[in-house]
């Protein structure tokens, strides 16, 4: 293919997190939303392996975390654009007693 | 492209149609196991389905149990069936819900036999329906007659961006060919499970599937356990995914597009005509799988992620990734590879186009990974301790 392959996937415009499909080191990278023919670029804070997520805004402990277009839960911290998205600073809203 | 590959199955006394011609010998309870398993040993080509439960149980956990066994004696890929019992009362309890299917079963029960007679006498059984069941040929089928089950397993991100919309693809394409296609997991929809409700096709279904979903997670509250660690999994968690929720979009993602005309009990067998099924399941695959081949189903579609290894003994599992190192490390076990979806090399219509491919295949006898590599797992589903 002539395209380069993207360094992450976000589902849809719109979600605050994307996944990263290979291997990403820190620094600049380029992706893709799967619903968007558009290319979006993020500086990634620190390394991500391929298949965990990194925030594509600014979020602020609390708010919601959308992927998917629907929440996947709330930030337990405040994360900024680029940073590593998981279980450290993700929370599920769903189940009750739920400590990460 | 290549939508009309011919498929050919086995057309059961019923008219349900499989894809697998099995003889097996079904034990009614844990006691039974070792004659069940004799049997097979001493019939190569007699498929024995132990498992750990079948005694004091009462209630609804029975009614499980027995509708686990009697519908999986009776799934269009068993030809015949040979059920051996501690006692003749449930025995004839199951064989005799198997025989309503019109299939040759022959039963056996232990008590006033003993192990040693009892095996012989079954062998014997076992042998001449695995010698008749031997000259049963394929015919042609269409595709609708056949009935798919979808669940995934070990499932990370890469199941939400590649594997399960591939799946949603095979899923679509079988309830537009008029087929049944049934999916479950139900505490895996927490997140999205109003995502499901809105496609039931009544206020009726809607209830029904509501219903069956609180009730489950009311039963995980009762506990005052926490799931965390549980779902999503420690593989999940490996796997890049963090929340239940963000588990539950992946996993409703394999479901497609079509509305949800009946919502079962777990090992139901759907009854209002073709299309797409929700039935309330455990998440955990030999549980999930077991239940929905009892209710039917003759293929099952697995997409994962990090590379859960389920078969069932009489189901086939085919399986998908879209995890470039599982489809590396773990080649055994996957019958696709779509993580060229991640390299964005080719589109959804495509990986669902290779993914029928394999099923058709498979239909036609193609042997997944899992039936290569003697994956067999059958675990039954239980409600409550036994008594």
């Amino acid at each position: 293919m002539p395209e380069q392959p993207p360094d992450f996937l976000a589902h849809r415009v719109g979600d605050s997190v994307a996944v990263a499909v290979r291997n990403l080191t820190a620094g600049p990278a380029r992706g893709a939303h799967l619903d968007d023919p558009g290319t979006i670029e993020v500086t990634v804070a620190s390394d991500v392996p391929l298949g965990h997520k990194i925030a594509l805004t600014d979020i602020v402990a609390g708010a919601d975390v959308v992927e998917y277009g629907v929440r996947i839960g709330v930030a337990s911290t405040d994360i900024a654009t680029g940073d590593y998205v998981h279980t450290h600073n993700l929370r599920s809203a769903r189940w009750h007693s739920s400590v990460a | 492209m290549a939508q009309q590959r011919r498929l050919n199955g086995y057309r059961r006394e019923d008219g349900a149609v499989g894809i697998r011609n099995h003889t097996v010998v079904i034990p009614v309870d844990d006691l039974s196991n070792a004659a069940a398993e004799a049997v097979a040993a001493v019939v190569p080509g007699v498929l024995a389905l132990p498992h750990a439960y079948g005694r004091l149980q009462f209630g609804p956990d029975l009614e499980l149990t027995f509708r686990t066994l009697i519908g999986t004696g009776s799934n269009p890929n068993v030809a015949s069936v040979v059920v051996i019992g501690i006692e003749p009362n449930w025995t004839a309890r199951v064989a005799d819900g198997i025989a309503a299917t019109g299939k040759k079963v022959a039963s056996f029960s232990i008590e006033g036999n003993g192990d040693l007679r009892t095996i012989e006498q079954a062998a014997r059984a076992a042998a001449g329906f695995l010698q008749d069941d031997s000259e049963r040929t394929r015919e042609p089928v269409e595709r609708g007659e056949i009935m798919m089950s979808i669940k995934c397993g070990e499932s990370d991100t890469t199941s939400g961006l590649g594997s399960c919309p591939t799946t949603a693809q095979a899923v679509d394409r079988w309830v537009d060919a008029g087929g049944t296609v049934l999916f479950g997991e139900t505490t895996e929809l927490t997140g999205g499970e109003h995502l499901i409700a809105e496609r039931c096709v009544n206020d009726e279904v809607r209830k029904r599937f509501q219903n069956l979903y609180d009730s489950y997670i009311d039963i995980v509250e009762r506990t005052g356990a926490n799931l965390l660690g549980s779902q999503p999994t420690q593989g999940n968690i490996a796997g890049g995914l963090s929340t239940i929720e963000e588990k539950a979009m992946g996993n409703i993602a394999k479901t497609g597009t079509k509305p949800v005309v009946g919502a079962l009990a777990a090992a139901e067998q759907p009854a209002s005509g073709p299309g797409l099924y929700f039935m309330d399941t455990s998440s955990a695959a030999a549980e999930c799988i077991t239940l929905m081949a009892a209710a039917g189903a003759a293929i099952h579609l697995f997409p994962t992620g990090q590379g859960n290894v389920i078969g069932h003994p009489i189901e086939p599992v085919v399986k998908l990734t879209a995890n470039p190192h599982t489809a590396a490390t773990m080649t055994e076990h996957i019958d696709l590879d779509v993580s060229g979806l991640l390299r964005r090399e080719y589109d959804l219509t495509t990986a669902g186009d290779q993914l029928m491919e394999v099923i058709d295949r498979t239909v036609n006898g193609r042997l997944t990974g899992a039936e290569v590599i003697g994956h067999r797992e059958f675990s039954l589903t239980r409600l409550y301790p036994s008594a």
